[in-house]
């Protein structure tokens, strides 16, 4: 069992980080904490995505180093595809990140006007403004 | 030119979205023109497509001439091109209504408004267009975000109701995400089509039915699917007018036609019908969305509150037409996107048109409303038609076929479900008409003049035509219903129906 999880820790370490992630946005009654809870789901997402980008064996990052350069002169430089880990999910996290931030920011915009409508960010709180003023 | 089509629906109002806030700064008039002007493009576009698509068949195009599977790929066929004319024909009529509507309810933000506006179209047509699983998250948050910025402007509850709609739409975009990831694992593209060629022979594996509930689930809150709908009806009611007309009938049509493709397109239909009960699931809880919104809906006083869990039962149809997963349902949940397009459009314009004159739309105060505004309320009177399913509106095509498919799948629930919701449809629509048409104010004996004049105070032009241009829609849409069906609607239904 115990090599079971360890053999796929990625996976499960995403798990945990998207269920404190739902948990904070579930359970937590202060709207900035929603927030940071959002914002740990996400990055679980990420995490996950850069994971499943690796390959075991001694894979590296995709950096071709002189030896590409080397071969040119005999053609096309052969590319060993199995010694480089995958790029595309991390490229394809880099747009996630930028939403994930943009996202952040408009949440946080919108922070700003609850709290100035209502003068505090804990939620029963404004479900009790919100109930004595009748809105 | 024409080739480029599907480029130009996206790219034209990217660019113009920058330029909207450099020509505000200069000149704050110049906003609307130039909006109105930019979303022509995507309707030529548009029609340019569809018609290519009906003369010889889908199509794709190849973004910057990368070939798929390694590049983008827009892959149009008869399902994105009749939904892509839909979202561009209502996002320029709405883009016609929103001068007066916005400079009455947020002066100061034109240009924000208009910027986000031109965003929120592009996120649209982006997701609809790509045939590539990675790019419909990317397009999907650029909607989103617009839609989130676009509602925290509107009255008194909107941000709060607009935060609760970022966090449950973050978790549905996200979940989405992670069943694209899954997808990734296993088959090691992204091109829908490619996937779709590739997965059939993993359809026992675990991980492929994770990735198809994670992307179930995640567009099921996108599109406000009960029990994944409590987010909707606030963020709608409190958004401006303006917003509402255009996110209400499309966003969640949008994720109506995404989950269209997931299920049948990226997963071969047997995947869900037969292999996943997913199908079934998905018929029982928009039975449940059709009756408990049609009844949450009379329960509300507010206008707009009442269209926005109108929005969520009719929600229910299109679920249940894609869960039924034959001929006929599936044909009426395609129609039903259509109908919901311009008769939710039609019904939430006037609504905008009635904040727009009263400063609010509290039923109860609609006295005498049909003889202040005729032409408003006569639309409105088209779109509850179409709610109910009066002929030859388009809403009682769309219905039939749906009774038809789930007469045809033999589940007599489903058809009594669609019958008694007509009737949930009447109560609460014409309970609006009946205050507004045969109430007048209580008169008051005590004065010479026991009644109130009324004169006629109808909404400016360009309102009004918007909203007329929307009622043809439903009644045209509704007469045209077959030869739309033989031209376009039928050649969506997969082969393995």
């Amino acid at each position: 069992m115990l090599e079971y999880i360890i053999s796929k820790y990625n996976f499960w370490v995403y798990v945990i980080l998207l269920l404190i992630g739902l948990y904070a946005m579930v359970g937590k009654k202060n709207l900035v904490k929603k927030l940071i809870g959002m914002n740990i789901f996400q990055s679980a997402v990420i995490l996950f995505y850069v994971s499943i980008g690796v390959k075991t064996g001694g894979a590296t990052v995709p950096i071709f180093m002189g030896d590409a350069h080397a071969a040119h002169g005999h053609g096309r430089a052969i590319i060993d595809v199995a010694s480089y880990i995958n790029p595309l999910p991390h490229v394809l996290m880099l747009t996630a990140i930028v939403v994930s931030i943009a996202t952040t920011g408009v949440a946080l915009a919108v922070l700003i006007l609850i709290f100035r409508r209502y003068k505090t960010l804990e939620l029963d709180e404004i479900m009790k403004i919100r109930k004595d003023t009748g809105v | 030119m024409a080739t480029h089509f599907p480029a130009l629906l996206i790219v034209i109002p990217l660019i113009s979205a920058l330029f909207v806030p450099v020509i505000g700064w200069w000149k704050k008039g110049l906003c609307y023109p130039l909006v109105v002007a930019v979303l022509v493009v995507p309707l030529i576009s548009a029609l340019g497509i569809l018609n290519r698509v009906i003369e010889s068949g889908p199509f794709s195009y190849y973004l910057g001439g990368w070939a798929p599977p390694w590049g983008i790929e827009y892959a149009l066929d008869y399902l994105n091109g009749f939904v892509l004319v839909i979202i561009t024909a209502i996002s320029l009529i709405v883009s016609i209504y929103s001068k007066k509507s916005v400079e009455k309810e947020m002066p100061e933000k034109v240009v924000p408004f208009y910027t986000l506006f031109l965003l929120l179209v592009t996120g649209l047509l982006g997701i609809v267009v790509t045939g590539d699983l990675f790019n419909v998250f990317v397009f999907l948050e650029i909607a989103s975000l617009s839609c989130y910025a676009l509602m925290a402007i509107g009255r008194d509850g909107a941000p709060l109701a607009t935060y609760r709609y970022i966090m449950m739409g973050t978790v549905g975009a996200s979940f989405y995400l992670l069943g694209v990831g899954y997808l990734y694992i296993v088959t090691g593209s992204l091109n829908m089509a490619n996937v779709s060629e590739l997965l059939p022979s993993l359809y026992d594996s675990k991980v492929v039915l994770t990735a198809g509930i994670f992307m179930i689930v995640g567009i099921g809150l996108k599109m406000a699917l009960y029990p994944l709908h409590a987010w909707a009806p606030n963020a709608y009611a409190d958004a401006p007018s303006a917003v509402s007309g255009l996110v209400a009938p499309l966003m969640t049509k949008v994720a109506a036609y995404m989950m269209i493709r997931v299920m049948f397109t990226v997963f071969k239909p047997v995947f869900f019908i037969e292999l996943t009960p997913v199908t079934t699931i998905l018929t029982w809880l928009a039975a449940v969305a059709i009756i408990l919104g049609s009844i949450y809906a009379i329960a509300q006083t507010d206008l707009k509150k009442m269209l926005c869990y109108s929005v969520v039962a009719q929600i229910g149809y299109i679920a249940l037409g894609i869960g039924l997963a034959n001929k006929s349902g599936l044909t009426g949940a395609v129609l039903h996107i259509l109908n919901e397009a311009f008769t939710k459009g039609c019904v939430f314009l006037v609504a905008g048109a009635i904040v727009y004159k009263m400063g609010a739309c509290n039923i109860n105060e609609f006295k005498d409303l049909y003889r202040k505004m005729p032409f408003t309320m006569s639309a409105f009177l088209i779109g509850a038609f179409s709610m109910v399913g009066i002929p030859p509106t388009c809403g009682f095509f769309s219905k039939i076929y749906l009774i038809m498919g789930a007469i045809t799948a033999e589940k007599w629930v489903f058809v009594v479900v669609l019958l008694f919701s007509s009737i949930l449809n009447v109560i609460y629509f014409f309970r609006v008409i009946q205050i507004a048409t045969f109430e007048t104010p209580m008169p008051d004996y005590g004065r010479d003049k026991p009644y109130d004049p009324v004169y006629m105070d109808e909404v400016p032009l360009s309102m009004l035509i918007p909203i007329q241009v929307m009622a043809a829609g439903i009644l045209l849409s509704g007469i045209f219903s077959s030869k739309i069906i033989s031209t376009v609607i039928q050649f969506v239904i997969p082969v393995d129906f």
